[in-house]
């Protein structure tokens, strides 16, 4: 297959979103800040929308069904973007730090 | 100019020959966004300041949004530009403001071990995604209709109204839970 033909392939998309879902655990385990790990989430959600999108334009027979759950994960993302930021501020206020290792108050 | 130039020029733009050319644009702007995307991946899960890997973050949505465009959905194409890079990437560049994270220690990997140990999880993680996409033999059903966008409202309002206003719901609760938490304090 060409390599000008990649957009017509669903493994293209597959492997694309496991690239992103891998960056995105890969920023989760290493950042040490909050607001770094919120954009590493960010990045598997969007992975999780890729795959959606791939599967709906390439195997499902009513491609509006998997428009319609990405809109979805869309709406629950800028949800969550909002919650943890807020979480983030709120945690700042109290700890004049956002660094996961200050946050120790319930370690036993 | 002879009449046997102009039918070329003309067969050039109505016929095979610009089909051609425009499959291989197409294939050419499909592998540059998928460059953005993973570029502004690495950027936003390895920068080292928070700014920079807000504007990788953004740079990534630009090229899933391109990638979505491929798809066959512009509709949502322009929804992950305007949620997205409008909405998530300016929130999150708000949060870097107000919390500062860049005054604490140190920003870099958490301990000697996270780094290595880190690679190898995602690696392991994608590797594995990888090898089951490529491995399986996905059933292709025949289509019932092309994805419009009047056949997605249409199917918003009738068999997803449901859901459609759980998520009107959750939105709401999450504007308002986001103002209480982080307005507490703030009236001294």
């Amino acid at each position: 297959m060409s390599i000008l033909n990649l957009h017509n392939s669903l493994n293209t998309y597959l492997i694309l979103a496991a690239i992103l879902f891998g960056m995105g655990v890969y920023g989760l385990v290493t950042r040490r800040t909050l607001v770094g790990m919120l954009i590493s989430s960010e990045l598997i959600l969007v992975a999780a929308s890729i795959n959606f999108m791939a599967f709906n334009r390439f195997t499902a027979p009513d491609p509006t069904v998997g428009q319609i759950f990405t809109l979805f994960i869309m709406a629950i993302a800028a949800a969550e973007a909002a919650i943890g930021l807020s979480i983030t501020i709120a945690v700042y206020r109290n700890y004049k730090s956002v660094d996961t290792e200050d946050l120790v108050d319930l370690n036993g | 100019m002879n009449p046997s130039d102009t039918t070329t020029i003309i067969g050039f733009f109505t016929g095979d020959g610009f089909a051609g050319y425009a499959d291989a644009i197409a294939g050419i702007v499909f592998l540059v966004m998928l460059a953005t995307t993973l570029v502004g991946g690495i950027i936003a899960c390895t920068a080292e300041r928070l700014v920079r890997a807000v504007a990788g973050l953004a740079l990534s949505f630009i090229g899933v949004a391109a990638i979505y465009y491929y798809l066959n959905s512009p509709f949502v194409a322009m929804m992950q530009m305007l949620i997205y890079v409008g909405a998530v990437c300016v929130t999150i560049a708000f949060a870097i403001m107000l919390a500062a994270p860049e005054d604490t220690k140190k920003n870099g990997p958490s301990g000697p071990l996270s780094g290595p140990l880190g690679l190898i999880t995602a690696g392991l993680v994608t590797m594995g995604m990888t090898g089951l996409a490529v491995n399986t033999t996905f059933s292709v059903l025949p289509k019932e209709n092309m994805g419009e966008v009047k056949l997605i409202g249409i199917e918003l309002l009738t068999s997803y109204s449901m859901v459609f206003e759980l998520v009107s719901i959750v939105l709401l609760i999450a504007i308002i839970g986001s103002l209480v938490i982080a307005r507490h304090g703030r009236s001294k």
